[in-house]
């Protein structure tokens, strides 16, 4: 069943399309994704809330979705804008059509748009707000509805979807074949995680490096944490703007030089508030699967997945303080840095991937193994 | 880390003749890396056998050979030219191949040559299957069961433990040669043994049957930093127990969840790591069993690859480029993205569109052959088509085919589905879309097929709105469902059957409705970073990115997929259109869709439409564009076919007029046209009927050479000796036959000298670019017949009546630009026009080599306005080679087991290769040696002679007599031997009785033979011999010419020292 569904710019601009799945209206910031694979963990990462994503690669829904690769409890986005969304979920792991899966949660879906030609106008013009609607088809109404959204700008997101109650976590990554080979560390560490919209698959790695994790609110305070006799903390991804989250980073700066400390994401641009730095927002953002991200200290590049629409501006890091250790080799933006005198680091982009390469887990393993010499 | 600079010569080796398994593919990846070397201040040294390639142009290497690729021939390139590296990965299999047997026979430590790309243990862990599967097994990954065997009784007793069926692969052979798979004890028994056989080393490996999983291809590129990227992953439509080769693939993989996709990932990295391939490119294959989701590693090749060419165009990322380049030590992130300009080369392409490759197979070619598709690869080319989605690329993918079937006129057979569909053919698809239609479900067709569910249930969609269409007029339908159909990748064409009308009228209607193709570009991002590279498909969205710009342009049309007849010659031509249009300062548009060619390559033209050769899709970028001009006479067959509705069109074909390039196919006119040239024809006529086929025979008496109107490379042309033979061809070519495409017959001039002609002109003046002297009997296609430059035994007289008639004949045609001419002389010397092409034909890279001409850049420059008289740097009249060239063909009887390996007017040969010589024997010889027929050094000699060439016959046995050679004949060869005081046996003939010649060849007592056929037992016993001497290797000789060649051959050979010359030493003269 398919029914006519519009998507509408904040600048006037207008696409039409078929609504696939229920028919709905959700509105927010619209940006695009470049991966080829992972339709289901960006549909479930809480950093998309407040986003319609549109997905670069045409063909969508074509492997369903399943319960292992979920990055949260639900999908998180305002909706998805897709060249053809498949009619069909083709693969042994599939659990539920991928159209059904966000229907459930109200997701609207639009196909059949020239995605290429919409990703160009976002590229020239930057990430704006619109609006996907189905039950609305007046294009001058939905336009009206796009500029009442708030901007994206000066949004705390992070602690809305934050969880409310603290939680524990022990699951491992589970192999996607028989035949892979996943190691998982004998359980010998205490993690607690300041939960921004954290990705399950953190907490699956962390306990890949044999740590049992404890998921905190995003304003727990460090007293609070340090409480909780943790052998490391980690700050997770998450939506929005990094710049309200001023009292969060306060809060981190008390943990920090107390125990190893280990961001992401957002996590990383919280940790640069916490050292006295300014972040600043991107035209449209890195959102993909690769993205070159050179290590500083190793010279060696990797390519790394990306979603983050604001970024750190290195020169307002203390370089007495902090050392830049990830530049991404497209646009030299930051992707990460360290203290140079406590156990505390962190990168703009998602080593624990979900979706995208494997290239950075390294980095789990130097937080192990920050904790290990803590001991 | 920057470019080395302990090294400042690197030698490349080609990939050869095109063969099956390995075509323009290498020419591709040669080419790119010879230019990205040397813009890196590097010297290159080139040697490849095949003169057809763009790499083997002498502007693309400092020294370029073209010489066999053998170890003696290579080691005295390397003596000569001491170059400091070898390049390992650019030259296919074959030169991977030769590289190692180079390093194995201790000629590159020898002279200090170092490889560089895949050094020699990876290349041997990578290939040698037992080294591979211990190496996997190592790092953790799944491997098939499997086991080396070297006896059959060793590989009995495994598959009985495994179960059938099992595969077979033997060790090192060309594109899985010599593999199968075996479905029960006695068909392993037969299986094994050919298998231990071909293998060169006789070994194969047995192995556990993964029948049906899913097919997986990954295009890995690391540097010597240790960062590694993915290309592009390929996901196959076929699922295992098909050759990817053969297989329907698709770029990116589209059923794959991301952690299965990572998963995949780090195993080819880990793979390359393990293996050890320091720099460059890489390909790796795995299975995946879509019930278990087991996932195994099938093989890796640790070089650039036929994937890794389509993985390039998919991507628009360069992976032969690259791979160059990091071959010489450069790092990925020092090496700049050439579409994003801003961007490094360090990264995962993106891509927002899907590709799909089909192949082009040709069993037609080989009768005998059974068309079934395998583990060994038969396709003889492919063509790869860019879509919005699956749909949209599947569709332009199979117009892209030209199979000269219009679409929805297929017939099936409805009791053959399921086996059609079991069975892997080249009509498996046809008949899913048919069994679609008919209802079948997507299941079903799984069951039966293996193919994902994925793809099933697009053709099935696209199958039902087809139907839907179906219940809708020209006049009915709506806009909404135009604009669908043209999403979904339904041609104009196909609507216009669907209706019943003309094409045009759906596309005026289409255009009423503003539904036209608009175009987007291949940037390697996705879109999100601006492209600077024109890299152009069509699709139906809002948007369009063309941009074409206000210079002067001119629009070249490529040659499509290859196939035999229509192949990397043509390609060649379009590269040079391209070139020369460029330093004639105008804009060079490419169309075409072949992803395995140097012409499709973003770097060729300055603009490139990857799209089919088909009217719609050609006047929609003209539409676009709005070319100058068009150039249709570089591509063969196909862009000619077009021309005559371009032009009604209103398109500017420059060159020659299409009208008389369709007068000179139009055997009436053409005939008129000679008669009033007074230039004799063969006599001939033509027929629609088998009545009128044996009428028109008879009054020329046999034999005669019939044939279609209006093919290319001699498709279905034959020799009749009886009207038998008349009738039994005419029942299988009425089908192709009509009114408007007659069966031409011609008398067939026994004993002929065929001789070949290319020439250009201005429309006043011509140049004649070279005379080729056929050294195979006449009647052989042009294409499969050797040849020399210059002609080696033409008297004067009828050299000059064919420069006479070449000049008359390209004047009365207007020909402009290029032109071909085919001669027979007759045994008593009289000159015959067999046909004339107004085009470029297959042998114009072989006279460019041999003459240092770029003769095609010519034709360009004089269909572009310029005249003869005004390039004084060219001679006038003629263009001479300084020495002795023969090309020869390569033929791939070697993939299809059971046909008969005979040589007649319907082409056959894949491939060509050129020797090079001061002498013809020295050249001949060579040549041979390329094509894979290397004469004897001593040994036998077989000779069958007719009568009025006994005496010639003699003096040439005679010199094989010195050389030590034992001489048999038949009973009349034999004896005038012995009158000449030879002392030489007599040999039965075929029809004489028994033991006979065939036993002798059989027997392995023979290593030359040296056959002159006439008549139709002749005939008969020709093709006897010729199919025992193909099944012994033994050289097969036709024509005296080339019989005193080999003797001379064979004495320098066996009394000189090779001798090697570039083809700059060879064009200073």
């Amino acid at each position: 069943m398919s029914f006519a569904a519009l998507l509408a710019l904040e600048d006037g601009r207008v696409f039409r399309g078929r609504g696939v799945g229920t028919p709905a209206e959700r509105a927010g910031e619209v940006v695009f994704n470049t991966g080829l694979t992972g339709y289901q963990e960006i549909f479930s990462d809480p950093s998309y809330t407040g986003q319609i994503v549109v997905l670069t690669y045409p063909q969508i829904g074509n492997y369903g979705v399943n319960d292992e690769d979920r990055e949260s409890l639900k999908p998180c986005l305002e909706g998805l804008v897709v060249r053809e969304f498949s009619p069909i979920a083709s693969n042994r792991r599939s659990q539920q059509p991928a159209d059904e899966y966000l229907s459930e949660a109200g997701v609207p879906i639009i196909d059949g748009i020239d995605t290429r030609a919409l990703v160009r106008h976002l590229r020239e013009h930057g990430a704006m707000r619109g609006v996907i609607s189905s039950l609305d088809l007046d294009p001058d109404s939905l336009i009206q509805k796009a500029r009442t959204i708030p901007n994206m700008a000066g949004r705390d997101l992070a602690s809305a979807v934050s969880t409310k109650e603290r939680y524990e976590w022990t699951d491992p990554v589970p192999a996607s074949s028989p035949s892979e080979h996943i190691t998982t560390a004998e359980e010998k560490f205490h993690v607690v995680a300041y939960d921004f919209g954290i990705k399950h698959n953190i907490l699956r790695q962390l306990r890949g490096i044999g740590a049992r994790t404890t998921v905190v609110p995003a304003g727990t305070s460090a007293a609070d944490v340090l409480s909780l006799k943790p052998d490391g903390v980690f700050v997770s991804n998450g939506p929005g703007d990094p710049e309200p989250l001023q009292a969060q980073a306060k809060n981190i700066q008390g943990v920090i030089g107390r125990v190893p400390v280990f961001g992401i994401c957002l996590g990383h641009q919280v940790l640069a508030l916490a050292s006295g730095a300014k972040t600043f927002k991107l035209k449209f953002g890195h959102h993909g699967c690769n993205h070159p991200v050179r290590n500083e200290l190793t010279g060696k590049v990797e390519i790394t997945s990306q979603n983050h629409g604001f970024a750190v501006d290195p020169d307002s890091l203390p370089s007495a303080e902090i050392e830049l250790t990830h530049i991404n080799l497209n646009d030299q933006t930051l992707e990460g840095f360290r203290s140079r005198k406590d156990p505390m680091f962190c990168v703009q982009y998602h080593p624990e991937a979900a979706p995208g390469p494997h290239d950075s887990a390294y980095l789990f393993q130097e937080f192990r193994e920050l904790m290990e010499g803590q001991r | 880390m920057p470019k080395r600079t302990d090294i400042h010569k690197i030698m490349i080796i080609g990939s050869g003749p095109i063969v099956i398994g390995q075509a323009c593919e290498f020419d591709y990846s040669g080419t790119q890396a010879c230019k990205a070397l040397r813009d890196e201040g590097y010297e290159v040294v080139l040697v490849n056998s095949n003169p057809a390639t763009i790499m083997t142009d002498p502007e693309l290497a400092e020294q370029t050979y073209v010489e066999p690729l053998t170890v003696e021939y290579l080691r005295e390139i390397i003596e000569k030219e001491r170059p400091d590296a070898l390049l390992s990965t650019v030259g296919g299999q074959t030169g991977l191949n030769a590289s190692l047997a180079l390093a194995d026979a201790g000629i590159l430590e020898k002279f200090g040559v170092e490889m560089i790309g895949a050094n020699r243990d990876a290349i041997n862990k990578a290939e040698d299957r037992q080294q591979f599967k211990a190496a996997m097994t190592k790092i953790g990954l799944d491997t098939p069961k499997s086991l080396l065997v070297t006896d059959l009784e060793a590989g009995l007793e495994f598959s009985d433990e495994i179960g059938y069926p099992t595969i077979l692969r033997p060790s090192f052979t060309l594109g899985g040669s010599g593999g199968g798979i075996a479905y029960n004890r006695e068909e392993m028994v037969e299986l094994l043994r050919i298998a231990l056989e071909i293998s060169p080393v006789h070994e194969v490996l047995v192995e556990e049957s993964v029948l049906g999983w899913k097919e997986y291809e990954m295009e890995v590129l690391r540097d010597v930093a240790d960062n590694c990227i993915i290309i592009c992953s390929i996901e196959n439509f076929d699922p295992m127990g098909v050759h990817t080769g053969d297989s329907i693939t698709v770029a990116p993989a589209q059923t794959l969840t991301d952690r299965e996709y990572q998963f995949m990932r780090d195993a080819s990295l880990a793979c390359l790591r393990e293996i050890g391939v320091d720099t460059g490119g890489s390909n790796v294959q795995f299975a995946i069993d879509p019930k278990t989701g087991r996932q195994i590693i099938i093989e890796m090749n640790p070089r650039v690859s036929r994937s890794s060419a389509l993985a390039s165009k998919a991507t628009g990322f360069p992976i032969a480029k690259i791979a160059a380049k990091l071959a010489v030590g450069m790092r990925l992130d020092e090496i700049a993205n050439d579409i994003t300009k801003k961007t490094p080369a360090c990264f995962e392409p993106s891509i927002d569109y899907v590709v799909v490759k089909v192949p082009k197979w040709q069993f037609e070619k080989f009768p005998g052959a059974e068309p079934v598709l395998g583990i060994q690869m038969k396709s003889i080319g492919e063509v790869m088509a860019i879509g919005s989605t699956f749909k949209h690329a599947l569709w332009k993918a199979i117009r892209s085919l030209e199979t000269g079937r219009k679409p929805g006129t297929d017939v099936f057979d409805p009791d053959l589905v399921r086996s059609r569909l079991i069975t892997p053919t080249p009509e498996r698809l046809s008949y899913l879309r048919y069994a679609l239609a008919q209802g079948m479900t997507v299941e079903e067709a799984h069951d039966l097929t293996k193919i994902d569910p994925w793809f099933l249930e697009q053709l099935r969609e696209a199958i039902d709105f087809q139907g839907t269409l179906g219940d809708d007029t020209l006049e009915t339908v709506s806009d909404e469902n135009l604009r669908q159909a043209k999403r979904y990748g339904f041609s104009d064409d196909r609507l216009s059957r669907l209706w019943g009308v003309t094409e045009a009228a759906v596309r005026e209607k289409r255009k009423e409705a503003g539904i036209n193709a608009v175009y987007k570009r291949v940037d390697t991002c996705a879109a999100e970073f601006e492209s600077f590279t024109p890299y152009l498909y069509s699709v139906y969205e809002d948007e369009c990115e063309a941009e074409p710009t206000e210079r002067k342009k001119v629009m070249i049309l490529g040659s499509g997929p290859n196939r035999i007849g229509q192949g990397i010659e043509f390609d060649y031509c379009c590269c040079h259109a391209s070139y020369a249009l460029q330093e004639m300062d105008y804009e060079s548009i490419m169309v075409n869709c072949n992803p395995e060619t140097v012409s499709t390559d973003y770097d060729t033209a300055d603009r490139l439409y990857f799209e089919p050769l088909t009217l719609e899709n050609v006047l929609n970028i003209v539409e676009t564009e709005k070319p100058d001009g068009v150039i249709v006479q570089f591509g063969g067959q196909t862009p000619l076919n077009l021309s005559l509705p371009l032009k009604a069109n209103g398109v500017p074909i420059v060159g020659t007029d299409p009208e008389s390039i369709d007068l000179a196919e139009d055997r009436d006119r053409f005939g008129r046209l000679m008669e009033q040239l007074d230039i004799p024809q063969p006599p001939g006529g033509m027929a629609t009927s088998v009545e009128g086929a044996l009428e028109v025979a008879q009054d020329l008496g046999y034999p005669v050479l019939v044939r279609p109107s209006y093919v290319l490379g001699g498709r279905a042309m034959v020799i009749c000796y009886s009207a038998a033979m008349i009738e039994s061809y005419m029942r299988e070519a009425v089908a192709y036959s009509s009114q408007d495409r007659p069966i031409l017959i011609d008398r067939y001039l026994e004993n002929a000298t065929e001789v070949d002609v290319d020439a250009l002109c201005d429309g006043e003046d011509v140049l004649i670019a070279g005379i080729m002297e056929h050294i195979e009997e006449a009647g052989i296609h042009s294409g499969d017949s050797s040849c020399v430059l210059p002609a080696m035994t033409i008297g004067e007289e009828q050299l000059q009546t064919i420069r006479d008639y070449t000049v008359k004949a390209a004047k009365a045609l207007n020909v402009v630009g290029l032109m071909n001419v085919q001669y027979a002389i007759s045994a008593d010397g009289k000159v015959y026009v067999i046909e004339v092409n107004p085009r470029a034909s297959r042998t114009v890279p072989y006279v460019s080599k041999a003459t240092g001409f770029p003769v095609a850049k010519i034709a360009v420059q004089l269909m572009m306005g310029r005249k003869l008289a005004d390039m004084p740097e060219l001679p006038k009249g003629i263009l001479v080679p300084h020495k002795v060239c023969v090309k020869s063909p390569v033929f791939p009887f070697n993939k299809f087991p059971g046909v008969d390996p005979i040589l007649g007017p319907e082409m056959r040969s894949t491939g060509e290769v050129m020797g090079v010589g001061e002498t013809f024997g020295e050249a001949f010889s060579k040549a041979q040696l390329s094509a894979g027929n290397p004469l004897p050094d001593d040994g036998a000699l077989f000779m069958s002679i007719g009568a009025e060439q006994k005496d010639e016959a003699v003096e040439i046995a005679k010199k094989f007599a010195a050389m030590g050679f034992e001489l048999f004949g038949t009973r009349g060869t034999a004896e005038r031997m012995r009158a000449a005081g030879l002392d030489a046996k007599v040999v039965f003939k075929v029809n004489e009785g028994r033991p006979n010649v065939v036993d002798l060849i059989k027997d392995g007592k023979v290593s030359l033979i040296i056959n002159t056929p006439a008549g139709a037992s002749a005939f008969e016993d020709e093709r006897a011999i010729r199919r025992a001497a193909a099944a012994q290797v033994i050289p097969c000789i036709s024509m005296l010419t080339a019989g005193r060649a080999a003797a001379d051959g064979i004495a320098a050979k066996r009394d000189q020292a090779i001798q090697v010359m570039s083809l700059q030493e060879l064009h200073q003269g």
